[in-house]
Order: structure tokens, then C-alpha cells, then sequence
């Protein structure tokens, strides 16, 4: 067969065409080439130079030995699990109350919970900042205490994100199999933990990794409230990349992002899994 | 759905966390700095909220204004270069092969997933004066200039690095690299919602493809166009770390001001007001489309 | 009459999508003016044949000539058909009036004309007076008629119907298939549809190209299918039949006879094709089976025990113009006749476990050999 005799290409086929493979690969170019080149010169043994001197880890091993960098880390990672958590337990309590109730005020309360999404970063940073001191919030509490401020921040913008994801998942429910628990003798509490519970599971799941990635990317409304002593990752990297390029701060991002990849990995094989069991 | 009456307990042991946190933590700082921006400074901590007007009519100062004038026009560039950008790939997403499609999806997000500052950083690692771009486009500059001396003609001017960095241009191409998938996502689910019959009948009555595109496939898609639109104006324009970051001494968007204010100049009232106009703008931009949704669903 | 020229010629086309074939090298010649139907249950691969013909599938080998041109690389905007499609695809967001009009603005035809021609074409389809609607405003019916006219209103060599009539409801449906062929009838523009209902292909069609897995199982026009199907995919598709398997035992020019273990021997006063002792198939048509109390039929025009054969009612179901038996027979096997219903008093003629013999005419069985 002629390598080079192939079916014609259809109309709609648009992804066959020259001009549009072109378009997709420069803007996957454009999207990819400043991080694959960020996390390709973490590995380069050379301070300033562009120009690739050979293979090292020793940055990694500045990173691992750079305590601020290390404590940094370690707060936005106990920021993200706690606001992961209260984000779930919210989230999911707001969407059951959105779905499940007719009340009045509802239509404000909709709109209110929708708010923090859309509400500019840095507005939101701002009435942070000032709530935070009019409470003259205490700032000398011991670890993990003295994240209590940021940590508050973030459950706030986060469980709105997981009320809507999970809401989206329970438009889907038939109402009838919960009907049919109670008709088998479940009380309320039994139906909603034995029926409405898995049901919502993937878009708990869903909004649980929705709510981390949120929290741990978080640096302007972070940058309002935190302090001296609690540095998260981003705003250390911040404090870093103001001053400088080093192969050190392009260590210090190449380690979040293959966290971040690694998440989204497994939370695609979560929800895969879900989805297989659902 | 249940009313809330017959099923008080239940109701209210599921309301109340949620929405008093909303309350305590969003609602109660909004209304504060709300309440500031009717105040001034009196001492270095103390603010007397006195019902004064005078920050907003600071904010209608010309310098301020041209600045919300130039963060409006930041964001609605980046918005337009996103739409060209991105209505291709969503078309190219849309019309894959079925197999294909997520990993395209996942090409478009994987990005998104990934800390905000450092994709800023990555950016700016590129575009620096030493960054691959410069030093990609030198190396093609002196091989141009080497090649005109071999065919016997003046050498170019030694290469003189362009300037990437700090100005507007690497503003909006930053905000481009980071907004790019809050477009394609919305335009995506637009596109797949289509009828791909009505593209047919179009081709099939003698249109050709951009025809088609002006024609049939944009009034339809209109609804996911402008949603896409505006889920990319509102970030774009209170935008913070980009201007902040990859911005000159000029390219101070509102956010930075807003930041100044608060961090720097310690003028609470001032900013209060600030981001109150940007909140404002940002509400105006989505009752609107909300409005619109509205009144599409209500007509189908 | 001069011989008609074919309008589309499908010459050796094969499609595949990836590892599956969906149409297995076709050859096919549509006549100028005809009502063509391609007809098959689902993933036949007609749809995907007549998207050829339109252009947006193209074939993985083969040709298709329309007027006698080959259509390679000729793209759906440039050729001489128009397509009505399943969803109808009317366009939303336009006026009834200016979804007629699309088609002819592109091509330039000056405003008074299009004025006046999207004016006829909406007369022709009923729905004249309706122009300024927006498609929201319209039944599905009207819908339909406002693709059809949509198409037609740019005088295509050939009209191309994708499942026109599947999104109706019954009485609707039987209603526009006659509206249909009347309509063919008036514009004498070839109409080429794709149904998976036989009863509109019968009804419709010139000619039906029967499609079974990519190929064309036979290709005739409606009567020539119901009763000289080619094969069993056809006898079977084609209305209700009871087919047994058998061995060919007498084979001359005049008659045959077709040894069946479940029915017995059956007789035919015609020669037929095929090896002698080789496997064939009886077909036999309900309607075309008589039934008598036991013991009283004597199938005549044959000889003695063929043709002929006993068992007893094990179902009945009452449809109003027949009643449909399910007898079954000495060998176990179930047998399908139908009887019409021709006076008001005679149903309770046969019940529920009756003892019945039924007999055929020596014309009516149909031998298939494949």
C-alpha cells in the first residue's frame, strides 16, 4: 500500500487538516516550553548560564537543606489537607441544603455562596487583611495555630467550589432510590448515609482535589494574611523569585508541579476507579 | 425538593455551618472594608468611618482612572487574543476523534493545575534578557548576518536583545499564558453542545467553512463565547501577580494599586474604595451575562 | 421510453473507521428521477453511504460519480445535491424564510428571485404563509418540511433524506410518506433516503437497495423484495416469514421439491437453481398459508403428503384487519399464519390448542440458497 495514498480528509475533520495541527502545536508550544524548560535547568549544573553544563540534583539537595523553603512547604501542605477538609464537610453540607431545601432567601444564598469564586483575588485578600486586624487575630500561636488565619482564608474561598461541583453531581440523583430506602425501613440519617452518600462520592472526591490544588496554588489572598513566621510555599517562592533566576527556585517548582501532576494522576484514577465501581 | 418548614431540625442542622461561616468569614470582612472606604485615616491604626465620600472621588482622579482605563484594556486584549487563540483548538477539540479528546482536554488543563506563580516564573525565565527566546532569536541573527558577509554583503548590527520583560507587551502575554484554558473550556462545552448536523446543512447548502463559522456556528455558540469571555475579563482585570511580576514601572494594573495601598502607602480607606469599584465592575459583568442565561433559557 | 442515465454511480466503494468495514465494496447506480431507498437495521452502513454521496464522509477506496463526474476531493458545498438530515438541522437562530433562503444567498441568486422562489418552495412543502416563524414556533412535522424545502428550493440533481420520517409520530408518518412520493413525483428531482422502516421503503421507493453489514443484500423495487427476496437476510427483514432449512431432492426444470425435517416436503411447480442434495431454505409467507380444521386440507396441485402439514393453535394474537396464529407443528416447530379477518363473525372460527392441517400453493414457497 502507498505510504502516502490516505483517505481524503472530511469536512469536519478539522483535527486532519495542516493549518489547524499547526495552530494546536504551537499553542501546546507555547504552553508547555517555559515549564519543560524551567523543570529541564533544575537538573543543569550551571549557576547563570542558559547553556546546559551536564546532569545534577544538586539544587534538589539545596531545596531539601533551604529550612525556610522546607517550613514553607510544610505550611501550605498542612493549610491545603486542613482547608480540604473543611471544605468537604461544608461544601457538601451547602450543596445538600441548595438541593434538597425550598427556603426563604434562597436565590441570596445561592448567590452569596457564589460569590467567593468570583470574587476578585485580591478584594478578597484585602478583606482578609483587614478582618484579620480589626480581630487583632493573635500571630504568636504555636504551630500549627499560627495558620489558623490563612487556613480560615482558604476554607473560605474553597468550599464554594466544592458546593458547586458536588451540586452538579447531585442534579443527577434519582430521588426515587432514596424514596426507596425509607420505604425499606432506613430513617433519614440511614437513607442519606447508605444511598445519598456514594451517590455524591465522585463529586466529593472531585471537590476535595479541587479544594487542595486551590489552596496550595493560593498566593494572593495568602499574601494578605500571612505573616513573618507563616510562609507558604508560593509566598516564599515569591520572596525568591523577586530577587532572582536561580536553578535553586527552579528546583524548589519543579517539585510542585510534579506533586501537582502526581495529584492529578491520582485523582484521575480515583474517579476512573468511581466511576467503575458507581 | 422539601420546604424547610416540615423538616426544621434537619434543615437546620445542615444550613447552619455553612452558611454562618459564609457570614463570619466573608460577608462580616466585605462589609469592613466596605465600611472602611467610607472612612479616613486618623493615626497610623485608627480609622474613623465617617461616611465620606472622598475616596471614591479620589478614585475618579485622572491618574487612577487612566489606570482602571488601562487594566480594562490589559483585560480585554488578552481576552480578544485568547478568543483567536483558543476558538481554534476548542473547534479542533470539539471535532477530534473521540479517543483523542481527553487527552486534549487534559493537554489544555494540565497547565491550569499548575501553581499560578510558577508558571509566571517559567515565563519569565524565557523571556528574560539571558532567556531562550533572546538568546534563540541572537543565534539566528548572527547566523543571518555571518550569511550575508558569505555572499559578500555588510555584516548586520550586533544583536541587541529585545526587551521581553517589564513592559506591557510581557503583561498581557503573561496574562494570555495563564488565562488561555478559563476560554477554551467554556467555548469547548459550547462547541459540543452544537448540533454537528446544522455545520452539515450549512456546508451541505453551498457555505463554505468560514461562512459557516460567522453564520451558524458563532450565533449558536454566542452563549459560551461570551461565558468564556467573561470568565476571562473578571480574572484578567483584578489580575495582581502577572502586572506585578513580568510588569514596568507603567503597566500598574488596579490589583497592584489596590496591593499598594494596603502593603506599602497604609491608606485603607483608599484601597477599601478601590476594590470596591473593582469589585463593582466585576459584579456589573456577571449580573449581566447571568441575565442573559436567564432570559435565553426562559425563550427555549 | 429511452434507457434512464444512472445520477449517481457508486463504483467499488469500501469505508472503513479504523479496523471496522461499514460499507464493503458497494457498486450502485441510482437512475435520474427515481425514488431511491437504502434500506437496513442500524449499522448497516447506509447512513454512512449516503454521507459519501453528500460528502462529508469520504471513501477509503472506490468512487462515486455524480452526473457522470467523480466527486474526489469535491467538497459538500460544491456538489449538485442537497441533504434533508435526520434532526432536520434547521437553523435556530433564522426565520423559516430565511433557512430557505440560506442556501440560495450563498449562491448569489438576486434578491427578488430568492424572494420568489423560497415563496414556491414553501408552498410545495404546505407551508406557505408560515415564512417569518422562528423554526421554536414550529411542530417537528413543520420542522421537516421546512428542511425538505430547504433543500429542494436549490433544484439539486438529487435530494438525499437521512431517516426522514423517524422523529414523527405514526399517523404523521404515514401521512408524509405518501406526501413524500407525491412530492418526488411533482419536482422529478431524484430523491435518494436512507429508513431503517420497510414499511416506508415499500410504500416510497422505485427501487430499495437492501443493505446488511456493508453490502448491498439485494437491490429491486418493493414487490420483487416481498416476493423473490434473494436470501434469507432479506425474506426475513422484508415483512414476516417462516424459513426451514432443507435438502434439495427433486430438481427438474418443471418442478422441485425441498426435503424440510420441521415441515415435511414441500413442493414447487417451477424449476430452481441450485445443486441437487445441496442445503437450501424454504421461505413461506404467513398470509400465503391456509388453515383448516385437522384433517380437512388437501393441498392441491401437489402431490400426495407435500405441501401439507398438522399441529395445533399455541397462540393467536388479534391485529383487527388479521389474526396472526402461531401453530405448532408435529416436529416441534412453531409455524407463523395469518388470516384475514374478512367477515365481522368468523374470529372464534380457531382457539387456543385447536388441532389445525395447513396447506400452500405450489407458488407460494420461495427457495433460497443462502
Amino acid at each position: 500500500m502507498n505510504l502516502f495514498k490516505r483517505a481524503e480528509i472530511a469536512p469536519l475533520e478539522y483535527t486532519r487538516r495542516l493549518w489547524m495541527r499547526a495552530w494546536i502545536a504551537a499553542t501546546l508550544f507555547f504552553l508547555y516550553a517555559p515549564l519543560l524548560v524551567l523543570i529541564a535547568f533544575s537538573f543543569n549544573d550551571s549557576k547563570r548560564n542558559i547553556v546546559w553544563r551536564g546532569f545534577t540534583f544538586k539544587y534538589y539537595g539545596k531545596v531539601l537543606e533551604n529550612d525556610g523553603l522546607m517550613a514553607a512547604l510544610g505550611n501550605s501542605l498542612t493549610i491545603a489537607f486542613l482547608a480540604t477538609v473543611f471544605s468537604i464537610i461544608l461544601g457538601t453540607l451547602a450543596a445538600v441544603m441548595l438541593w434538597r431545601f425550598r427556603f426563604p432567601g434562597k436565590t441570596a444564598v445561592e448567590g452569596t455562596m457564589a460569590l467567593p469564586i468570583v470574587v476578585p483575588e485580591i478584594c478578597m485578600g484585602v478583606a482578609m487583611l483587614v478582618f484579620f486586624a480589626k480581630l487583632d487575630w493573635p500571630t504568636d500561636l504555636p504551630w500549627p495555630l499560627n495558620l489558623s488565619a490563612i487556613t480560615i482564608a482558604h476554607i473560605t474561598f474553597c468550599f464554594p467550589f466544592v458546593a458547586m461541583v458536588v451540586r452538579a453531581r447531585l442534579a443527577g440523583f434519582n430521588k426515587e432510590q432514596e424514596e426507596a430506602a425509607k420505604d425499606l425501613g432506613a430513617t433519614e440519617w440511614q437513607a442519606f448515609r447508605d444511598v445519598l452518600l456514594p451517590h455524591m462520592k465522585p463529586g466529593i472526591i472531585a471537590g476535595a482535589l479541587l479544594a487542595f490544588t486551590l489552596s496550595l496554588d493560593d498566593f494572593v489572598i495568602t499574601f494578605f494574611t500571612s505573616g513573618p513566621n507563616t510562609i507558604t510555599f508560593p509566598v516564599k517562592v515569591y520572596s525568591m523569585v523577586r530577587f532572582s533566576v536561580t536553578p535553586e527556585v527552579n528546583a524548589a517548582s519543579a517539585i510542585l508541579i510534579f506533586l501537582t501532576i502526581l495529584l492529578t494522576t491520582v485523582a484521575l484514577k480515583l474517579q476512573d476507579f468511581t466511576k467503575a465501581t458507581a | 425538593m422539601q420546604d424547610w418548614k416540615q423538616h426544621k431540625a434537619t434543615f437546620a442542622s445542615i444550613a447552619v455551618s455553612p452558611v454562618l461561616w459564609l457570614v463570619a468569614f466573608f460577608i462580616v470582612p466585605l462589609a469592613v472594608v466596605w465600611l472602611y472606604s467610607f472612612g479616613r485615616n486618623v493615626g497610623l491604626t485608627e480609622i474613623d468611618i465617617s461616611g465620606t465620600f472622598s475616596n471614591y472621588g479620589r478614585a475618579l482622579e485622572p491618574l487612577y482612572l487612566e489606570i482602571f482605563g488601562k487594566s480594562v484594556a490589559v483585560a480585554a486584549l488578552t481576552t480578544l487574543i485568547c478568543l483567536i487563540i483558543g476558538f481554534p483548538i476548542a473547534l479542533a477539540i470539539t471535532f477530534a476523534q473521540p479517543k483523542w479528546r481527553p487527552w486534549m482536554l487534559l493537554a489544555i488543563m494540565l497547565p491550569f493545575w499548575t501553581n499560578l506563580l510558577i508558571r509566571t516564573y517559567a515565563l519569565i525565565t524565557v523571556l528574560r534578557t539571558e532567556g531562550y527566546v533572546n538568546k534563540s532569536l541572537g543565534w539566528f541573527w548572527e547566523g543571518a548576518s555571518s550569511l550575508k558577509v558569505m555572499v559578500g554583503m555588510a555584516p548586520l548590527s550586533t544583536w541587541e536583545p529585545l526587551p521581553l520583560l517589564y513592559n506591557n507587551f510581557a503583561v498581557i502575554l503573561g496574562l494570555v499564558y495563564v488565562h488561555l484554558p478559563f476560554m477554551v473550556l467554556p467555548l469547548y462545552a459550547a462547541l459540543d453542545r452544537l448540533d454537528r448536523s446544522l455545520i452539515e446543512a450549512s456546508l451541505d447548502l453551498g457555505a463554505g467553512h468560514f461562512r459557516t463559522l460567522t453564520q451558524i456556528v458563532a450565533p449558536l455558540a454566542a452563549p459560551g463565547i461570551i461565558s468564556g469571555v467573561i470568565i476571562t475579563f473578571v480574572p484578567a482585570l483584578g489580575a495582581y501577580l502577572t502586572p506585578d511580576l513580568m510588569g514596568g514601572p507603567d503597566s500598574q494594573m488596579i490589583a497592584n494599586v489596590i496591593e499598594r495601598q494596603f502593603k506599602r502607602a497604609n491608606d485603607w480607606p483608599f484601597g477599601a474604595a478601590l476594590s470596591f469599584l473593582l469589585m463593582y465592575a466585576t459584579f456589573i459583568l456577571i449580573a449581566l451575562q447571568t441575565l442573559r442565561n436567564r432570559s435565553a433559557e426562559r425563550r427555549s | 421510453m429511452t434507457e434512464k442515465q444512472p445520477v449517481i454511480s457508486i463504483r467499488n466503494v469500501t469505508k472503513r473507521f479504523g479496523n471496522m468495514v461499514a460499507v464493503d465494496n458497494v457498486s450502485i447506480d441510482i437512475l435520474e428521477g427515481e425514488f431511491f431507498v437504502l434500506l437496513g437495521p442500524s449499522g448497516c452502513g447506509k447512513t454512512t453511504l449516503l454521507r459519501m454521496i453528500a460528502g462529508f464522509e469520504m471513501p477509503s477506496e472506490g468512487q462515486i460519480l455524480i452526473g457522470g463526474q467523480d466527486m474526489a476531493g469535491v467538497s459538500p458545498n460544491q456538489r449538485p445535491v442537497n441533504m434533508v438530515f435526520q434532526s432536520y438541522a434547521v437553523f435556530p437562530h433564522m426565520s423559516v424564510a430565511d433557512n430557505v433562503a440560506y442556501g440560495l444567498k450563498i449562491s448569489g441568486v438576486a434578491k427578488p428571485e430568492i424572494r420568489t422562489r423560497v415563496d414556491e418552495a414553501l408552498e410545495l412543502v404546505s407551508l406557505g404563509g408560515l415564512g417569518q416563524r422562528m423554526p421554536d414556533q414550529l411542530s417537528g412535522g413543520q420542522r421537516q418540511r421546512v428542511a425538505l424545502a430547504r433543500g429542494l428550493v436549490m433544484r439539486p440533481q438529487v435530494l438525499l433524506l437521512d431517516e426522514p420520517l423517524s422523529a414523527l409520530d405514526a399517523k404523521l408518518r404515514a401521512q408524509m410518506q405518501f406526501e413524500l412520493a407525491e412530492l418526488q413525483d411533482n419536482v422529478g428531482i431524484t430523491f435518494v433516503t436512507v429508513t431503517h422502516d420497510q414499511d416506508e421503503a415499500l410504500s416510497m421507493a422505485c427501487r430499495i437497495a437492501v443493505m446488511n453489514k456493508g453490502d448491498v443484500a439485494q437491490l429491486a423495487g418493493p414487490s420483487d423484495l416481498y416476493e423473490h427476496p434473494a436470501n434469507r437476510f432479506v425474506a426475513d427483514f422484508i415483512g414476516s416469514v417462516n424459513i426451514f432449512e432443507g435438502k434439495l431432492t427433486v430438481d427438474e426444470p418443471e418442478q422441485a421439491v425441498v426435503d424440510c425435517p420441521e415441515v415435511g416436503r414441500v413442493y414447487l411447480n417451477h424449476g430452481v437453481t441450485g445443486a441437487h442434495d445441496t442445503t437450501v431454505w424454504v421461505a413461506i409467507r404467513p398470509e400465503k398459508i391456509t388453515m383448516l380444521p385437522a384433517g380437512k386440507a388437501k393441498a392441491k396441485d401437489s402431490p400426495d403428503g407435500h405441501n401439507i402439514a398438522n399441529g395445533q393453535i399455541k397462540g393467536l394474537s388479534y391485529l383487527g384487519d388479521v389474526t396472526v396464529y402461531e401453530v405448532r407443528l408435529e416436529s416441534g416447530r412453531s409455524i407463523r399464519v395469518s388470516r384475514p379477518n374478512l367477515s365481522r363473525w368468523d374470529q372464534e372460527d380457531f382457539s387456543w390448542d385447536d388441532k389445525v392441517s395447513l396447506h400452500w400453493h405450489p407458488t407460494s414457497p420461495i427457495v433460497l440458497l443462502s
